[in-house]
């Protein structure tokens, strides 16, 4: 056999033997061909080909989806909010992923310290998202940031006693929602004025109020009752102090004359005042905005402006982990001995971080940020996930942006490849990016 | 092009059938064993359609009543939350049911192009058209044919609130749009702010406008924006977001304002009234708002869980602003005559009291004696539909392209969250409203 091959073969042995090879190499990569052109090429092609078509996929439109992402809004938000992920997540990635391989260097326990920082990794997007949109949630009650931003401003300002009091509307008080108020007419020593407030819920009231009574004036001061001018059931007048309606105590009254305060009292548990030891003269009663302060709401994490750095957040937290390993293992892999040599020079570690680790470690790094740019580029789950239906538009990147639009209601396939196509464009240079430096590397 | 996109969506919907069918085959099984005699002894009459649990359970009851009467066995086949697509494949497959029970207006249509239906038999249609308002007819009718028998309706304009609150707040239920606003600054002086609006879910926004317009502009306007005859840059719609925004824009009647109001979803926005902490007085949604307040919080219907129908707005007719379930018989069922008769027999006002005296269910039929209702306000709300007769209208968003009505995060829901945060610009809401349209509606 192998004799009447060799036979065969003598007329021009290298031709052959060159055949014989390319053919062994077809059957090799044939599997693999047919897998990438059937899952890869063929979608790709698919799609280029329906995004010159309608949304019904019967009308030829030309250029007319790719002309309609120009001009439509929401499509050019998302390509605005893919811009800003893609700039600033690898980048602050990779960063992250430095200063802590550098630092986890330094740690006794850095096992575990990498461990811990690697473990969302091992969450799904699905699940990441879920427990991000539930730390967000504006209720301080519901989402744990904004119950840690609220602890922490509650612990240095007190809440004010009633934060949903408004003045009774003409009857005597001017100022908006939340306070100060002022009497619109000025009072002399010896007068007493009685300063109506509504919007206070019967279970906020405090337990120790008592019914309204305007205390007398002294002769040298003003005397008052600050109440509210609301009776279960609705009845009495507005503006008097009607029977069953309540004081409330504990408010702050001050008397200012010319814009400065001349003197200030505090209310009784039935609401009166007396504010004493007032010259006599024109004062205006006023009550400071200290009253009604509305409780600190904490930082609305979902609102149009804050969604997307909040679901970067989100993001950096799963993929720091995965950028610390991999540029940990590239510092491992530093020779020690040029570390040393800088050392022994009398160089600070800030200089050998700066002049030798990272001129060193850029060819990892490089590889760690492509990645990312690859990585973030076709980010979905997160967004669509913790962005709340009201702010999804400002949200949505091009990922979301192509599904909502092919799938998602509109049913505009057409558009949708055409985003598709407008995302696979992107992406193009980072890859051959790629593929060169492993061209590189490898030769 | 067109090809291939054809295939991968009826691949889609065998998955889907398939899926279903195996659901199905567990999960229901709700056959009646066949009574002896009577004129459809022997026969099988399968029906389709998206109920569950206590839904399910009731209508089955009906189907019983059917059996009783005729002999025929029925068979209850849950099709999920997409009949359409379950339809669709069922008679690919050659086992068609003979019944489905159609949940939106669209859908019915969609059937109806198809050539899918049996148009109602003369008995059927002279039965309802005795006992139904001539607009369910209208609903049930495609290109002048007769097809959809409606069984079951929805009351969507129906204004709940906590009784307790009213009493402390001294008010009544209002008559007029004017009154009701008035009510909530009274409540919101009482210290309970007036409604809680769910501005996370964009729907029970779009609720909202179309209660207003309903009754501001009237029923033939309706149906044209519905339509989209007229533009919602149209003056009639700018009157109707500026009515609206007069309420969005006002703290006192917004619980928590506008910003909390936009992460508040369904559920939670019926919490803030029934809820263990009350936070407002007053939730706008459709009848099953009843069902989550005993359902949830334990309340008792007509004791501590009211409602009021919808206020008229400007002097207009109160809207009743509705949806329903239709039935309607399948050509390629085996037994389409033996479903003709099932929905004859629908058309009774007998069948309608079977489900009636079981809860949770309205009927259009205005021969249902009122008695057969559970309880008071369940009876009052179907007083209130059977009253309205003619005046009903469907959800206007129901009935518009999903892109443009039915879209989370886009079209009209998002429109009107973004109009819910900032209501200063009624016209500019209209012209963003109208481009969306033109977009969804290709006309």
């Amino acid at each position: 056999m192998a004799d009447a091959l060799t036979a065969r073969a003598a007329t021009n042995p290298r031709r052959l033997a060159q055949r014989k090879k390319r053919r062994l190499a077809v059957v090799f990569v044939l599997p693999a061909l047919l897998l990438l052109g059937a899952l890869v090429v063929y979608p790709v092609l698919f799609s280029l080909g329906r995004s010159f078509f309608d949304a019904g996929g019967d009308r030829f439109v030309g250029a007319g989806n790719y002309a309609a992402i120009i001009h439509d809004p929401a499509t050019l938000k998302a390509i605005r909010n893919s811009t800003i992920w893609v700039v600033v997540a690898p980048l602050l990635l990779t960063g992250l992923g430095l200063m802590l391989a550098v630092l986890t260097e330094k740690v006794r326990w850095a096992t575990a310290f990498k461990l811990v920082l690697f473990l969302p990794m091992a969450v799904s997007f699905l699940a990441a998202g879920i427990i991000f949109r539930l730390a967000y949630e504006q209720d301080p009650d519901r989402g744990v940031l904004n119950a840690a931003v609220v602890g922490v401003h509650d612990a240095f300002h007190d809440a004010a006693a009633y934060p949903t009091a408004r003045a009774r509307e003409d009857h005597g008080l001017t100022g908006g929602a939340g306070g100060p108020y002022s009497t619109e007419e000025t009072v002399r020593p010896g007068r007493s004025v009685s300063l109506g407030f509504v919007g206070v819920a019967p279970d906020a009231m405090p337990a120790g109020a008592k019914a309204a009574a305007a205390a007398a004036p002294d002769t040298d001061g003003i005397g008052g009752v600050v109440y509210l001018d609301f009776a279960p059931g609705g009845a009495g007048t507005p503006g008097k102090v009607d029977p069953g309606e309540k004081g409330l105590p504990g408010m702050v009254v001050e008397a200012a004359r010319d814009g400065r305060v001349a003197a200030t009292a505090t209310t009784a548990d039935d609401g009166s005042f007396h504010i004493t030891g007032l010259a006599d003269g024109e004062y205006t009663v006023r009550l400071p905005a200290a009253n009604f302060a509305a409780p600190y709401q904490g930082v609305n994490w979902l609102s149009p402006a804050l969604v997307t750095p909040a679901i970067i957040a989100a993001y950096l937290w799963v993929w720091t982990g995965f950028a610390m390993v991999l540029i940990g293992a590239g510092l491992a892999a530093i020779p020690r001995d040029a570390l040393e040599a800088a050392r022994m020079d009398g160089a600070t570690e800030g200089q050998i971080f700066r002049k030798i680790t990272v001129p060193l470690l850029a060819p990892v790094l490089t590889v760690v940020f492509v990645t990312l740019v690859i990585n973030v580029m076709k980010v979905f789950d997160l967004v669509y996930i913790i962005a709340p239906g009201p702010v999804q538009e400002e949200a949505n990147v091009l990922a979301t942006r192509m599904w909502l639009v092919s799938f998602g209601g509109g049913n505009d396939q057409g558009l949708g490849s055409a985003l598709s196509v407008v995302l696979l464009l992107l992406v193009v240079p980072a890859m051959l990016f790629n593929i060169q430096r492993f061209r590189r590397s490898g030769a | 092009m067109r090809r291939p996109s054809k295939t991968t969506r009826r691949t889609t919907a065998t998955a889907t059938a398939a899926l279903a069918l195996v659901l199905g085959a567990t999960a229901c099984g709700g056959t009646t064993g066949p009574a002896s005699g009577g004129e459809l002894s022997g026969q099988t009459v399968t029906v389709a359609g998206v109920w569950t649990g206590s839904e399910q359970e009731n209508f089955k009851k009906v189907l019983d009543a059917f059996t009783e009467k005729t002999g025929a066995r029925t068979v209850f086949v849950p099709s999920g939350d997409n009949v359409s697509t379950f339809v669709g494949s069922k008679i690919e497959g050659g086992n068609a049911p003979d019944v489905v029970m159609v949940p939106q207006v669209g859908v019915l249509q969609q059937f109806a192009k198809e050539g899918w239906l049996q148009p109602l038999s003369d008995q059927a249609a002279t039965t309802a058209g005795s006992t139904l308002a001539p607009v369910w007819k209208n609903y049930g009718t495609v290109d002048g044919t007769y097809y959809g028998l409606y069984f079951k309706a929805a009351h969507k304009s129906t204004v709940w609130y906590a009784p307790e609150a009213f009493t402390q707040a001294g008010v009544s239920e209002p008559k007029s749009y004017a009154d009701m606003l008035k009510a909530g600054r009274t409540l919101a002086d009482s210290g309970r702010p007036a409604f809680a609006i769910a501005g996370e879910d964009g729907w029970t926004l779009t609720d909202w406008f179309e209660n207003i317009y309903l009754s501001q502009a009237g029923p033939e306007k309706y149906d044209q924006l519905a339509q989209h005859t007229l533009k919602w840059t149209d003056d009639s719609v700018v009157k109707a977001l500026t009515t609206l925004g007069e309420l969005f824009k006002d703290k006192q009647l917004v619980a928590g304002g506008a910003e909390a109001a936009l992460g508040t979803d369904f559920p939670s926005s019926v919490a803030q009234v029934f809820g263990p902490e009350p936070k407002a007085g007053m939730v706008y949604e459709g009848d099953f708002v009843g069902g989550v307040a005993t359902g949830q919080f334990g309340k008792k219907l007509g004791e501590d869980a009211k409602f009021f129908p919808f206020p008229a707005v400007d002097g207009g007719k109160a809207p009743v602003v509705s949806g329903g379930d239709a039935a309607v018989v399948l050509k390629d069922g085996k037994n389409s005559k033996a479903g003709m008769k099932l929905l004859e027999f629908l058309a009774d006002a007998e069948a309608a009291e079977v489900w009636a005296g079981a809860g949770g269910f309205l009927s259009p039929n205005n021969e249902v004696d009122l008695a057969s209702y559970s309880d008071d306000t369940t009876r009052s709300t179907a007083d209130s539909l059977i009253t309205a007769g003619n005046s009903i209208r469907f959800d206007m968003s129901d009935q518009a392209p999903a892109a443009f009505g039915g879209t989370k995060g886009a079209g009209e829901w998002k429109l009107l969250q973004d109009f819910l945060r900032d209501p200063s610009d009624p016209q500019g809401t209209a012209a963003k409203l109208e481009a969306e349209a033109v977009k969804a509606y290709g006309n």
